[in-house]
């Protein structure tokens, strides 16, 4: 059956994060001044073919750590359903 | 016999030629060798090259480890042979791990296309030996992702085993540590972000990438 997948990637904590630091210099100028600790990030969304549920969230999480993360600086969440429209 | 030294190309690498082009006025043997081929010819030396191998999609560099002339350049690598990965070529060497840490967003989320001088930090690597410690050389750089970053216990690593080749001398893109270019333990593996060919002629502005190459020449000779 089908899996639907959603892989968010983001950076380790202590990794510079220059795309935020720099969204986050320009907020005040915005009147958004209010807004911290921003963090920025990348977001997949696939489907898989798996026989069940633990065997999808494992062939995701291969995926996400071989391709779509650099593990070396980045970590991964996972969430894996039922494939909705069959 | 002239040192044969293979330059890979993948799909969207765009500074192959000038690579090939100041290795053989130095006299070298350089051919290309694509990154579809399964094997590679007879060599003494390998250098990866700039540009955005498979359009630099992902991450820069993330694409190329899944191209067939990866195994037998990773072989290759790991049995000693000399490797330099130039920019786009460093990005390549670090997501498929024969050197640590990553190369991400420049600091200031810009473009950086100029002169940059940089400064020889250690001897200890095929691109850097025989040169004096502390030589300043001018070489340009042409990056988006050429901040490098790793952990504490990695850069701890690196400067243990005098593995920091190259610093900039005034940080352009907020590399940690000043790193321009790092070598792997053996000192056969090397990456850096600026461009020594494309300083390998006062006609092009500066001769000090010469000084690299021929240091790649006398390891590929040796191999």
């Amino acid at each position: 059956m089908r899996w639907e997948a959603r892989v968010e990637v983001r950076r380790r904590s202590g990794i510079s994060d220059p795309e935020a630091a720099t969204i986050e210099r320009s907020l005040p100028a915005l009147g958004y001044g209010d807004v911290h600790e921003l963090t920025s990030g990348r977001w997949f969304r696939f489907e898989v073919e798996a026989e069940d549920e633990a065997s999808a969230r494992q062939r995701v999480a291969g995926l996400a750590d071989r391709l779509l993360a650099n593990p070396v600086i980045e970590e991964t969440a996972l969430d894996v359903s039922p494939a909705g429209g069959g | 016999m002239a040192p044969r030294i293979g330059v890979v190309v993948f799909p969207g690498t765009n500074c192959e030629h000038d690579v090939v082009g100041a290795l053989d006025r130095l006299g070298a043997d350089a051919t290309l060798c694509w990154h579809g081929d399964d094997q590679l010819p007879p060599l003494d030396a390998l250098v990866i090259p700039g540009g955005f191998a498979h359009g630099d999609y992902l991450r820069p560099g993330a694409l190329a480890r899944f191209s067939p002339i990866m195994d037998p350049v990773e072989k290759f690598a790991r049995a000693g042979g000399p490797v330099v990965g130039i920019c786009n070529g460093f990005q390549v060497l670090t997501e498929i791990g024969l050197l640590p840490g990553a190369l991400q967003k420049n600091r200031d989320l810009e473009f950086i296309c100029d002169d940059t001088t940089v400064a020889v930090t250690s001897s200890r690597s095929v691109l850097t030996a025989g040169i004096p410690i502390g030589t300043e050389l001018r070489l340009p750089i042409n990056h988006f992702d050429g901040n490098y970053v790793c952990d504490g216990p990695t850069l701890a690593a690196l400067r243990a085993g005098d593995r920091i080749v190259l610093r900039y001398v005034g940080n352009p893109n907020g590399s940690i540590d000043d790193i321009a270019g790092i070598a792997n333990e053996g000192g056969n593996v090397v990456g850096l972000m600026p461009h020594p060919e494309r300083a390998s002629d006062v006609l092009l502005g500066s001769a000090d990438g010469v000084v690299l190459l021929e240091a790649l020449l006398g390891a590929a000779a040796a191999a």
